[in-house]
């Protein structure tokens, strides 16, 4: 598996960003979608690739099977005739792409410059084998409270957990849905008894 | 250097990811391609929380855990974004960015 590691990311990887880069280019709004819909499962290659397989199968579950739904429908309950194809115009194309290439000349500055600098450190602090703690129990204990992530030796009565978050984050799904709820609906009833 | 090489692949990937959702949501017209947008940069952030999680050994549980939070907030973000362009869509019977401009001064 560690030998393949590399080949399966330089397969996936392009592929992905290929994807991700014909989502921006199509004028249709219809392929854009689909391109997203097929950048999202490369991403969650990456992340079954990166043995994080909790998260890769939440992507799959969460995003390719919801978010995406979401989003397909809005394409289809608004493309209509000219929604369809929006054109840009090409001074807006050309702004926007010098921006791009300069802010992932950054980015890739930025995470070089790290990669580079960190390389003696982290060679040491590495452990054997990083999936040992990288299960989906640690996982599912963290959010309820257990503490887990590294014991800092500094302060070792420090405890991490997310159990604050996890609520946070229940009660904000709960807002969130009543929220869409009462955007979406149909107002058409009471504009017409309020009209006359 | 040989240790993180397959490091900086992963970051690379993000930071491609990120720029293509900042260049969708400026040069999109549309107002759900502007939404497609966003879900790129999350997705970007993501891979490096993920990656991250793999190369960093003071951050192994919190990378995933951080990518789960994102995940939710993206679907949550994505629902009422949708609610509030169908909702500017029965107003206005449109939905281009450009039109949406009843707040300008």
């Amino acid at each position: 598996m560690d030998d393949l590691h590399p080949y399966m990311f330089w397969l996936i990887a392009p592929l992905t960003g290929l994807c991700a880069i014909a989502t921006v280019i199509t004028q249709n709004i219809v392929r854009s979608a689909t391109w997203l819909l097929f950048t999202l499962a490369g991403t969650s290659s990456i992340f079954f690739l990166l043995g994080a397989d909790l998260v890769g199968a939440i992507q799959l579950l969460v995003y390719v099977g919801g978010t995406m739904v979401l989003v397909i429908f809005g394409v289809m309950l608004t493309a209509q005739g000219p929604f369809i194809t929006m054109k840009t115009s090409g001074a807006e194309w050309a702004i926007s792409i010098v921006a791009g290439i300069m802010l992932f000349a950054v980015l890739g500055f930025g995470a070089t410059h790290y990669v580079r600098s960190s390389a003696e450190r982290a060679k040491e602090t590495v452990p054997e084998n990083p999936k040992d703690s990288r299960n989906s129990t640690t996982i599912g204990q963290g959010l309820l409270g257990v503490p887990v992530g590294p014991s800092d030796p500094k302060m070792p009565s420090q405890t991490i957990h997310y159990l604050l978050p996890f609520e946070i984050v229940s009660v904000h799904l709960l807002v969130v849905l009543i929220g869409a709820a009462y955007l979406a609906r149909t107002k058409r009833r009471k504009e017409e008894e309020a009209a006359p | 250097m040989n240790e993180l090489d397959p490091l900086l692949g992963y970051l690379c990937l993000a930071a491609l990811l990120f720029t293509c959702g900042v260049v969708c949501m400026a040069t999109k017209r549309n107002a759900i391609g502007v939404l497609i947008g966003v879900e790129l940069v999350l997705n970007g952030a993501n891979v490096n929380f993920v990656a991250f999680s793999r190369y960093h050994p003071n951050f192994q549980v919190e990378g995933m855990i951080f990518a789960l939070f994102v995940i939710v907030m993206a679907a949550g973000e994505a629902a009422t974004a949708l609610a509030i362009v169908l909702n500017f869509y029965n107003n206005h019977s449109t939905v281009d960015v450009d039109s949406a401009d009843e707040l300008k001064g």
